[in-house]
């Protein structure tokens, strides 16, 4: 894998309820191996924390995960507090039980990439260096 | 390139075992004894299967307690033999469906439980002296068994006719599954105060399922799962000591709950390693003098984090597998999860499925024919061997750092886990493990299957109905059940005759809850990766 020469910082984040932190520590880690700058808010932030957090740490793209089925509501919440915050330019991506019908309706409100169950982490690394670049 | 023989967790493999591969003393008397006997590697009771099969339990519950009333009843109609409730997570963290907190979130994944008044429309026409039920819920526990009792008395059933579990294994929410509602050490008295409660009044009542699945989901290896769930029991039984109580007055009622993943060999070794050990653990660690003391009586379930989302009608092949090995390892209870579950909760067919995957192995494939087919295969004793090795090992460790509640502290089991699931993760990558339509033998399209949808208005419906309950209580009595709660938390008082109080008064999950925290605290998650 390729190291990264410019530094990209992204935020891991977990929003609403859901203590499922498997996959979210497993990209935190992949990323950071490849030469991201990582922060990760750890469990059960709302929407706001996480926007906060994102300003706060400067970070080019934030990556959320969502098992319980949650997304709809805590995705566009995100988005919501972005455009409020003129932070539109932070990347959105996310990851965990999403089913496509949803992806379509989330990548309408701006999320850029949803990785569902099964990526590697390399496709993530990539798109990540590819679209935060 | 040499092919590595190894399991899922990586355990080595031999390419023959025989009657040398045994430990040097080994010999049936010590180290297998006979099914229901001592140190009951082959099975805590006599007759296994031959005089019942397992409970099949598939754990349900999803949008409002109407919904999964009536999913209860579909499974019971279908041959289910025992109910587990899933709660959604408001419940299981302790919010009420109106609190901002719990938006997007009401009914998703599992049931939405506020008050009482839902727990009377949950067990609508389900007789609670039939069933037993178990609930898969951990911080507000107490709560919830609260709720049931009320509900028994209401239906004027006796506490000691009533049967089932309540998870309430704290500790491995800290180590795993992250569902809490007060830091660790507050977490325990209540454990504690709920299995001395229960000790005196709802004696057929199973007070912790401690529970290795959701370790094993967070990414840990199979003797991982088995260490840190056998060092939980360790830590509950202590506590239990420490508060006082005779090991043999409530050991009985404490049950396991493990996964069963891919690794069809290791994981019956490792229902056998666990029977073996919890045998030994309460006999010579706690002398519990009582043999159903001894007794690793535990509930499975197929391994989630191994259904694959890719080609998902193969996940009934996976499941089948894995339930089996459950079998052949000596489950009490099973829990088969549906082809459809890495993408929404399942529906009625494919939940039907997983039901009738159970009905199968029980018969059709002969297996329950006979007890413990496997006891006495060279490899499967050797596996149980090494598994029970490396899980004292852990154990030790655990000890040495002065029991689970410390090596939670440091971070120990999390990192241990994390590290472990990493592995998997990079393991997959260079395709060194096959996931079969996941790293080889893909497809070029998933076709969509049907799938589950919760309604989103549930939330506004859920928060009228706690509108209503609020409206049509006596405030006073709300006030003051909550005020001897808060008392009995900053005291010593035990916690579950005042938590049954508040639910006689209809207090709110929430209001419970909160009031516990302002004398215990709240904990964070100190995100590490």
């Amino acid at each position: 894998m390729k190291k990264q020469t410019k530094k990209i910082r992204v935020l891991i984040g977990k929003p609403g309820l859901d203590g499922h932190d498997r996959g979210a520590k497993v990209v935190a880690r992949a990323l950071r191996d490849a030469g991201f700058e990582v922060i990760y808010t750890g469990l059960h932030q709302t929407p706001e924390m996480i926007v906060n957090a994102a300003l706060q740490e400067d970070v080019q793209a934030i990556g959320l995960s969502i098992l319980s089925g949650a997304h709809m509501h805590l995705f566009q919440r995100v988005m919501e507090l972005l455009k409020e915050k003129n932070a539109t330019d932070i990347l959105v991506f996310g990851g965990g039980i999403i089913p496509d019908e949803d992806i379509i309706a989330l990548k309408k409100v701006g999320v850029s990439q949803i990785f569902t169950p099964g990526t590697a982490t390399t496709e993530i690394i990539d798109w990540l260096a590819k679209s935060a670049s | 390139m040499t092919q590595k023989f190894t399991t899922v967790s990586n355990h080595p493999i031999e390419a023959l075992y025989t009657a040398d591969s045994l430990p040097s003393d080994w010999s049936i008397e010590t180290y297998l004894g006979q099914p229901g006997h001592f140190p009951y590697t082959r099975g805590v009771h006599e007759t296994m299967y031959r005089g019942k099969v397992w409970t099949m339990r598939l754990f349900s519950g999803f949008g409002s307690a109407e919904e999964t009333n009536a999913r209860y009843k579909y499974l019971l109609d279908h041959g289910q033999t025992g109910l587990s409730v899933a709660f959604d997570f408001p419940t299981l963290m302790g919010y009420d469906s109106d609190q901002e907190r719990s938006l997007g979130e009401v009914g998703k994944c599992g049931v939405a439980i506020d008050t009482l008044a839902d727990m009377e429309v949950l067990f609508d026409g389900i007789p609670l002296d039939q069933v037993t039920t178990s609930m898969t819920i951990n911080g507000p526990a107490c709560v919830l068994l609260a709720l049931y009792l009320g509900l028994a008395e209401k239906r004027g059933v006796p506490w000691s006719k009533i049967g089932g579990t309540i998870q309430n294994d704290c500790l491995k929410e800290f180590i795993a599954q992250h569902a809490w509602c007060f830091p660790p050490e507050p977490s325990m008295r209540v454990v504690v105060d709920m299995i001395e409660f229960c000790t005196k009044e709802v004696p057929k009542w199973n007070t912790v399922s401690i529970s290795g699945y959701h370790i094993r989901e967070a990414g840990s290896t199979a003797a991982q799962e088995l260490a840190f769930t056998i060092a939980d029991g360790i830590a509950y039984v202590q506590a239990c000591v420490d508060r006082g109580m005779n090991v043999d007055d409530f050991a009985p009622r404490l049950s396991y709950f493990f996964n069963a993943h891919n690794d069809f060999f290791e994981e019956i070794a490792k229902y056998r390693a666990a029977r073996r050990m919890w045998a030994h653990i309460m006999k010579e660690r706690f002398h519990a003098k009582n043999p159903r003391s001894w007794l690793c009586r535990f509930h499975t379930q197929t391994a989630g984090c191994t259904l694959t989302a890719q080609q998902p009608y193969n996940n009934v092949v996976r499941v089948a597998l894995q339930a089996m090995a459950a079998v052949l390892g000596g489950t009490q209870s099973l829990h088969t999860n549906s082809l459809d579950e890495t993408l929404a909760l399942p529906t009625e067919e494919t939940a039907r499925i997983a039901l009738r995957t159970q009905q199968i192995i029980a018969e059709e494939t002969g297996v329950t024919n006979t007890v413990d087919p496997l006891g006495g295969s060279y490899f499967v004793e050797k596996l149980t061997c090494e598994l029970e090795a490396e899980a004292y090992d852990y154990i030790k460790k655990i000890d040495d750092m002065g029991g689970m509640l410390a090596a939670i502290d440091l971070g120990y089991p999390q990192g241990e886990i994390a590290n472990a699931s990493y592995i998997y993760q990079k393991q997959l990558e260079s395709n060194e493990k096959i996931v079969v339509g996941v790293n080889d033998f893909l497809v070029d399209e998933n076709p969509p299957i049907p799938l589950l949808r919760i309604d989103e208005s549930l939330q506004v419906s859920q928060s009228k109905k706690v509108a209503k309950v609020k409206s049509e209580r006596d405030p006073k009595k709300v006030e003051a059940t909550l005020a001897a709660l808060k008392k009995a938390c900053a005291g010593t008082e035990n916690v579950m005759p005042r938590l049954i109080d508040c639910v006689r008064a209809y207090c709110t999950e929430n209001e419970m809850i909160s009031t516990m925290q302002s004398e215990f605290g709240l904990h964070t998650d100190p995100a590490m990766f």
